[in-house]
């Protein structure tokens, strides 16, 4: 499924919070160009800009300089009606699950809203609760078991697959999974990769995957991104990157990984 | 709903707090459903009058059987009104002071001690040491001494409609009473009246009632503006936000109560009427309710909850409404009673300096307040005048304290067990 059009790219993005004495430049005028179906990983140690890019990429946060394209296309997404438009084609899983939903919604309210983004709103109830039961039965959760319930009385693994779950209803052509099993247990960490991985060849999305595990990157991606202090210092496809590094920088990263040579083993992903 | 009635019902604080509200709130609109005097009825002659039942003099004598009652204790009683222990104890100062020796004195004796006063005591000695006040005392308790130990009965008389002459109707009896129940006139001020001879409990519960609204409508006001541009301000930053700081800094300069007496003066007696006034401390005193909202709103607006309701396509409103306003409604609802309880003051406060409603049509706590110290009821000790408006005023701030500690709970749905 890999292609060659690029969906996303960056030219000079940079981001910098605060002024003067107090300014932190998150992310350092960075370059890319994500293709369309490729896995793509973002690497770096904790503070090193990932959210942050992942933000912009979004559209949640602008950019302080630089352009992005999508689709070939400069992006524009100034009014609501058009985020709304760039949001069905871009996604996102946030790191928190615990954090990342409305403690007063439903989980139902949650993916119905993902229906309602797709043109669903009119639909018969009847036939949305049967796409919300394809849905949670595609990650594993059983949907009339979870009706009415509030998605804080789930595990974090469980709220972990609702998002796929949600992911799996919004179709959207790029998902960004910022840290997305950082804080879940390490079983429930391997059913999430597979499940993304399972998503991505059922819907034909383009997953950039964000982590500060480059064992996990090499395990899942094409192309591998490392970053450092808000720029790219490396990048390239995950077997040039991962098996024959040139910076420091992404040998360091490398030897916090234990066993990386060896034949990898799902359970420790 | 049926969660949070239970976890309210659950706290303490809580329900202590809406048991007294309710009382007050009960008390205001049941009152009048019983005594529907209007609150204003000047009912007395003279002014303070001390708290108790009324029983009219004139019907008690003539229009009411007389009964007996054989009680031990009633000359002692009637008695030690006239003649307590402090007076008693006056008197052996006085007699002392004039020259009488100490074992001449036994002020338990009550015959004794009259007599003995009655035969020395003489208002233009001059004992050392006695003011112009000790004296008009001892003249006045002289007099009362008079007929004090008599045992006969007082004698009606009444004038004969031709010669004019008086003729005796009957005698009262010492030993003689009547039946509350059968006097045709008789009125129950438990708390008394004020400085204008109204009843205090009719206008206290009238003047609570004002109160209440005042403060309802002044906290609505209030939080409504705050809330709004807190929001607004909040979540969409950039040059709204700015402007809105800009306003809020503006506000909190000059200090909401300078601003409230300066806009309360200027519209004049004549426009002042309660609901003006609630309203002019709602404009006056949304500031840090919009300052708080704001900061709430900044350290919950990009937070990924609201990044997921972004991302599911809804529109600002929306998440102002839904993603932002429930994380904050506990709070709101806390600035809201707090607002109510500090209106409720605010009014109290204007009053007192005598820019609070126009007097002429309602009582509010603050008038009552107003009126009692402009006739000193609290330097004459006619605390019936302003020690139930301070009561009820107290109680009102501190039950709605008490709620608002029980409310948090209720609001955050994952403290809910
Ligand atoms: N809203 C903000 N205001 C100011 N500084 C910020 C803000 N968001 C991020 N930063 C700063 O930008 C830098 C990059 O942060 P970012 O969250 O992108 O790191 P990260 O790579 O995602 O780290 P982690 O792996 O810990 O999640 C950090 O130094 C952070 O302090
Ligand atoms: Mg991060």
């Amino acid at each position: 499924m890999k292609s060659d059009s690029v969906i996303l790219s960056g030219k000079g993005v940079a981001k910098i919070f605060g002024f003067g004495a107090h300014k932190t430049v998150a992310v350092d005028h960075v370059d890319f160009s994500f293709r369309a179906g490729e896995v793509i990983s973002i690497v770096g140690e904790s503070g090193s800009g990932k959210t942050t890019l992942a933000k912009m990429l979004l559209g949640l946060q602008t950019p302080t300089a630089g352009e992005i394209y999508f689709e070939g296309h400069l992006r524009d997404i100034r009014s609501h009606r058009q985020k709304r438009e760039y949001w069905k084609n871009i996604q996102a899983i946030f790191q928190d699950p615990f954090s990342a939903y409305n403690i007063f919604r439903r989980i139902d309210a949650v993916l119905l809203d993902c229906i309602r983004m797709r043109g669903g709103g009119r639909l018969p109830y009847e036939q949305k609760v049967e796409m919300m039961r394809e849905a949670c039965r595609f990650v594993n959760l059983k949907f009339d078991e979870l009706t009415n319930k509030y998605p804080f009385e789930l595990s974090g693994g469980q709220q972990q697959r609702l998002m796929i779950a949600r992911i799996f209803l919004l179709k959207p052509k790029i998902l960004l999974a910022d840290e997305p099993t950082s804080m879940i247990d390490a079983c429930s960490r391997a059913t999430i990769l597979d499940m993304l991985m399972a998503l991505r060849t059922e819907i034909g999305m383009t997953p950039i995957f964000i982590t500060h595990d480059i064992g996990l990157a090499y395990y899942v991606s094409d192309s591998v991104y490392i970053m450092e202090r808000g720029k790219f210092v490396e990048s390239g496809s995950a077997d040039s990157v991962i098996l024959t590094p040139r910076e420091a920088y992404t040998r360091r990263l490398l030897n916090d990984v234990p066993k990386l040579h060896e034949e990898w083993d799902l359970s420790t992903v | 709903m049926r969660h949070m009635l239970r976890q309210l019902l659950q706290s303490g604080r809580f329900l202590i707090g809406f048991g007294i509200f309710a009382s007050i709130l009960l008390t205001v609109l049941i009152y009048p459903l019983f005594i529907n005097d209007p609150p204003l009825e000047i009912v007395s002659r003279g002014t303070f009058l001390a708290p108790g039942i009324y029983v009219n003099v004139y019907d008690s004598m003539n229009f009411s059987t007389h009964y007996t009652l054989i009680l031990d204790d009633a000359v002692a009683q009637r008695v030690g009104a006239r003649l307590n222990d402090e007076d008693r104890l006056a008197m052996q100062e006085w007699l002392l002071a004039a020259g009488v020796l100490e074992g001449e004195i036994n002020i338990e004796d009550t015959a004794a001690l009259i007599e003995l006063w009655n035969s020395n005591f003489d208002p233009s000695v001059r004992v050392p040491g006695m003011t112009n006040a000790d004296r008009n005392y001892y003249i006045r308790l002289t007099d009362s001494l008079e007929g004090l130990l008599a045992t006969e009965g007082a004698i009606v008389a009444v004038p004969n409609q031709t010669t004019g002459v008086l003729e005796e109707t009957g005698v009262i009896n010492q030993s003689d009473y009547v039946n509350i129940g059968e006097v045709p006139n008789f009125r129950v001020l438990p708390l008394g009246t004020d400085n204008f001879g109204r009843d205090v409990l009719t206008e206290l519960v009238s003047a609570t009632g004002t109160s209440l609204t005042i403060g309802f409508v002044a906290g609505a006001v209030a939080t409504a503006i705050g809330l709004l541009l807190g929001l607004v301000s909040g979540y969409v930053g950039g040059f709204v936000d700015d402007i809105i700081v800009f306003i809020t800094n503006l506000f909190t300069v000059i200090p909401s109560f300078v601003l409230l007496i300066l806009i309360s003066f200027s519209i004049g007696q004549e426009q002042r009427g309660a609901f003006t006034i609630a309203v002019v401390i709602g404009l006056t005193s949304w500031v840090w309710t919009a300052r708080a909202v704001r900061a709430q709103v900044i350290s919950l607006r990009n937070r990924d909850h609201v990044n997921l309701s972004k991302l599911s396509g809804h529109s600002i409103a929306y998440i102002l409404a839904m993603d932002i306003l429930p994380y904050i409604a506990s709070y709101v609802v806390m600035a809201l009673i707090l607002q109510i309880s500090s209106g409720i003051l605010a009014e109290a406060g204007l009053s007192i300096l005598g820019l609070g409603p126009r007097t002429t049509e309602v009582p509010t706590l603050g008038l009552m307040m107003n009126w009692s110290m402009i006739y000193q009821a609290h330097i004459l000790g006619k605390w019936w005048a302003y020690f139930p408006v301070i009561l009820v005023i107290a109680l009102i701030s501190f039950s709605m304290n008490l709620m608002n500690t029980g409310l948090d709970r209720v609001f955050n749905p994952t403290l809910r067990g």
